[in-house]
Order: C-alpha cells, then sequence, then structure tokens
C-alpha cells in the first residue's frame, strides 16, 4: 500500500467566518483505495475535497499541511479530476460536449483537437451515452440531469487523472439515476485503478462503494476506517446514530398501529 | 371517507419542439387523513399532478373532486377562498420563499389572506403555529435566509397547517434534508396528520421514506400511475418494472468481508 498524501493539522477557514470549517489533525489516504467522506451539511466534507483538489476560494485560509508523496501536488485537471454536485452549473452551457470533454485531453495528453475529440468521444460512449457522436456537438441543456453528471464524469476523466474526486454527485438526482451513476463510477475506477475519493451524505450509498470510511462532523473527524469495521462495530455515538437513522425498506414505517 | 378523487387526468405539453406527455389518464384517490406515497424517477409526471392539484397549473382533460367540489371547475373568489384547503411544501424552500420574507411574515401571510383574526390575534396564532413545529418563538423576526436548512422546513410545514387544509401535497420535502432532521421532520408530519386528520400526498423518488409515512403508494412512470397499493405490498411485491427499479435503487448498508 503506497501513501498518496498525508494530511496534518489541516485547518480551513472560510473568509469572515469565526471557526474553522475543517479541522483534521491527520488523515492519510493510500493510493487506489477508495476512500468515503461522510457527513452532513456543515460537517466540512466538501471543504475535504475541495482542499485537496486545490479548489479552495482564494480567501480562505488555509493552515497545516497537505503532503503529497509525488514530488508536486496533483494538478487538477490532469492528475485530479473532480465532479461536483451540481452538473448543471458546473458544466459550461455555452461550449458543446465534444468541446468540454476534449479539453482536458487536448490540455494535457498533447493531442490535437481531432485527436482530442476521438477520444472525446470514446468517454461519451464509455460514460453510456446514446448516439456519443452526435452527443459531442450538442449542449449539456440537452441532457438530462442523470446524462449531464455523467457527460462530467466524462469531463473530469478526460486527462486520464489517477484521482477522482466526486463531490455528492447524485444528490441533486433521483434514486434510480444514482444507482446508475454509483455503478458507472464503480466500473470506471476500477477500470482505470483511480484512487476515489466519494464525497456523500448516504452511508449506505458510500458502503456499496468504499473500501474505507471517513466520518465528519462540525469539520472535525469522528471515526475513520474499514467499510465493514465502522458499519460493524462503529466506535462513535455519532457513527452509531447516522447509521441507526438510516432509513432502509424494512424499517419501521412511522404510523401508529402498523406493525412493520 | 373520500376526501380527493382524480379521475382520468391528461396533461401534455411542448418542451423545445418535442410533445411531451405529462400526465396520462391519472386515476387516484385519497381519503381523509390518508398518506398516498407518490413515486417515480424524475419526469415520470408527479410535480405536474402536484400542480395540478394545486390550482397552479390547468389540465388538459380529467376531473377532480375535492370535498365535494369539481376542484378544477372552480374559479375567481370561490377558488381563493377554497384554496386554503390545499397546501403545498416544496423541496427548496429556499427558492418558494420570498428571499426578503421573515420567518413571521411567511406565517402572517397565509392568515391574513385566509383567516379574518385581527393583527394582535395573528401574532398569537404564529406563536402558537411555532411552538406546534417545535421552533422558538424568538424566530419570528429572523429572515428565512437565516435559519438552518431544517428550521425552514418546519417553517414551510407551519405555514402549510396555517390555512388549517384537509390535503397538504409535500414535494420531495425531506429530500434535502440530512438523515438526522429527516427523521424528525418526517416524525412531525405523522403527528400533525394524527392531531388534525390531515392527508398528505407525499411526493419522492425515495421509497425508504415513503415506507415510512405512507399507508398506501403510487408509482408513476411516464405520465401514468403503473402500480398503486398498499405501502408493504408495493414495496415487498412490487409488479411493474418502475416499481421494481425504485425498490432496487435504494441504498443498502453492505458489510463486505
Amino acid at each position: 500500500m503506497t501513501l498518496l498524501c498525508r494530511m496534518l493539522n489541516l485547518r480551513v477557514t472560510y473568509h469572515r467566518q469565526a471557526s474553522a470549517a475543517l479541522d483534521l489533525s491527520a488523515l492519510d489516504i493510500t493510493a487506489g483505495e477508495r476512500l468515503a467522506v461522510i457527513g452532513e451539511s456543515g460537517s466540512g466534507k466538501t471543504t475535504l475535497a475541495r482542499a485537496l483538489a486545490g479548489l479552495l476560494p482564494e480567501t480562505a485560509r488555509c493552515e497545516g499541511e497537505i503532503r503529497w508523496t509525488s514530488e508536486m501536488p496533483p494538478q487538477p485537471g490532469r492528475d485530479l479530476g473532480f465532479v461536483f454536485q451540481d452538473p448543471s452549473s458546473s458544466l459550461n452551457p455555452v461550449l458543446t460536449v465534444g468541446e468540454q470533454v476534449a479539453e482536458g485531453a487536448r490540455q494535457h495528453l498533447n493531442l490535437s483537437w481531432s485527436q482530442a475529440f476521438r477520444h472525446a468521444r470514446d468517454l461519451v460512449a464509455s460514460v453510456g451515452i446514446p448516439d456519443p457522436d452526435s452527443a459531442l456537438n450538442a449542449y449539456p441543456h440537452q441532457f438530462s440531469g442523470g446524462q449531464r453528471q455523467r457527460l462530467a464524469i466524462a469531463a473530469a476523466l478526460s486527462a486520464r487523472p489517477s484521482i477522482l474526486v466526486a463531490d455528492e454527485i447524485t444528490s441533486a438526482l433521483d434514486m434510480v439515476v444514482q444507482a446508475q451513476l454509483v455503478a458507472l463510477l464503480d466500473e470506471l475506477v476500477r477500470q482505470a485503478a483511480m484512487t476515489l475519493i466519494f464525497v456523500t451524505h448516504d452511508i449506505a450509498l458510500a458502503s456499496g462503494l468504499a473500501d474505507r470510511l471517513v466520518i465528519l462532523k462540525d469539520g472535525r473527524l469522528v471515526e475513520c476506517g474499514a467499510t465493514a469495521q465502522v458499519l460493524e462495530r462503529p466506535q462513535s455515538d455519532y457513527t452509531r446514530a447516522l447509521i441507526a437513522s438510516h432509513r432502509t425498506l424494512s424499517s419501521r414505517s412511522l404510523l401508529p398501529g402498523s406493525a412493520a | 371517507m373520500t376526501l380527493l378523487t382524480v379521475s382520468s387526468l391528461a396533461k401534455r405539453y411542448v418542451s423545445g419542439t418535442r410533445p411531451v406527455t405529462a400526465l396520462d389518464d391519472v386515476s387516484l384517490t385519497l381519503d381523509r387523513g390518508e398518506t398516498l406515497g407518490l413515486a417515480g424517477v424524475s419526469g415520470s409526471g408527479k410535480s405536474t399532478l402536484a400542480r395540478i392539484l394545486l390550482r397552479l397549473m390547468p389540465a388538459d382533460g380529467g376531473m377532480v373532486r375535492f370535498e365535494d367540489d369539481d376542484w378544477l371547475s372552480l374559479s375567481g373568489t370561490e377558488l381563493r377562498r377554497r384554496r386554503a384547503r390545499i397546501q403545498m411544501v416544496f423541496q427548496d424552500v429556499l427558492s418558494a420563499f420570498n428571499p426578503r420574507a421573515t420567518v413571521g411574515s411567511v406565517l402572517d401571510d397565509p392568515l391574513r389572506i385566509h383567516s379574518r383574526l385581527k393583527e394582535r390575534d395573528r401574532r398569537t396564532e404564529i406563536a402558537a403555529l411555532l411552538d406546534r413545529v417545535g421552533l422558538q418563538a424568538a424566530l419570528v423576526t429572523r429572515s428565512i435566509h437565516d435559519v438552518s436548512g431544517g428550521q425552514r422546513q418546519r417553517v414551510a410545514i407551519a405555514r402549510a397547517i396555517a390555512t388549517r387544509p384537509s390535503l397538504i401535497v409535500l414535494d420531495e420535502a425531506v429530500s434535502a434534508l440530512d438523515v438526522s432532521v429527516r427523521e424528525t421532520i418526517l416524525r412531525l408530519l405523522v403527528e400533525l396528520q394524527q392531531e388534525r386528520g390531515i392527508a398528505y400526498l407525499f411526493i419522492s423518488h425515495d421509497l425508504a421514506v415513503l415506507r415510512a409515512v405512507s399507508h398506501r403508494i403510487a408509482v408513476m412512470d411516464a405520465g401514468r400511475i403503473v402500480e398503486c397499493g398498499p405501502a408493504g405490498d408495493v414495496i415487498e411485491r412490487p409488479r411493474s418494472d418502475a416499481a421494481r427499479s425504485l425498490v432496487a435503487a435504494v441504498p443498502r448498508l453492505v458489510i463486505r468481508g
């Protein structure tokens, strides 16, 4: 197991905020692992994802360090792909799908535009978009929410990054589309042996995808461990509560007088 | 006792140049004090049905009987008066409220329009509503932007019950909430139903949530209701492809070795 990076005393404070959005004493990420970062709103999970990707706003104060084992920190777009929560705002509405998916490859893989477009076509096909040739010439608004998120994944993978950060990529989508997207992500990450950082509020969703879980609350690390270990023997009350409040199809009905 | 009967509701519209059938021969009934869960993927027609019931959008065909009125033919003063009886809670409360509103003004508006209470009595009523949904009376002067997501959803519920409706349409009303907050909101909704005999049309793509609060579940697909039955039956023995894929899509806690 090769260490990818080590976060030490990482503390991120946003502009004009008194308290830190993220305050981590130590967290390691192993190359090739699938790490799920789980937390409710305000837990610091998106801040952690953005700090890793170098995408914090300039006005945010970042103390401590992220020590990468590579000589240089990963360059976003080239070494690290990022998929955002809302594909309607992360994709550019006035550029074609082809331009957006090809751009990373053109920029970082030394391809000509025509080579990059062929590469983009294959990517668009690999994320399950029907008729990829015409998709390249279409604009984001011509696709459904789920398809747009597939295209955002294709764009993030364009330069063949070794790290993929997915920040709440299914929370704007319905559950059937969510299940399809997670299956797609699972397959793509496996094929390319990427490191996956999967940020979510849904511990069950994470459990089907991740090797290791990190639980955050109010910017602090509550618990971290192998998925099975955290689920079977949670160490903190908060994790226990998170697991308990998860509703499944077999959870008790809240209606009075109902048996199941 | 039947509160709502929807018969053969139809709605078509044009998206760009493409004709879309949003509702196709939709029929359902809802009893007083009952919760009907309405499940389906995005684009299956759930929100269109909600909008037509709220009289926010006309139907192309079909009939709605609500509290013994021919609901879709009401107009003018009569419609304005009767609107108090069906209320709605939206998923994204922040965009549903006037951004400049305060918690107090959000609750005062329906009382001013639909009740005959004087200003002082409305203030008392607002305090009672806040208390009923578990919020502090001191929140009344706060901007609607300035409260947490869970508190805002409670304000939306207080606003919905302010006019003493017999039906509340909840359109993905808990989907954007954290799981712990979601659980308390679901419990609050069930309590209010017990207390006031309100019927809910509870729209969600999450069958686990619908399982928690619904007496019956109807499943929509491409503008049609493809399945409807007791909540447990639909989830344990789904008959339609749409219901089966919704059941399969609910994430399970997976403990792998």
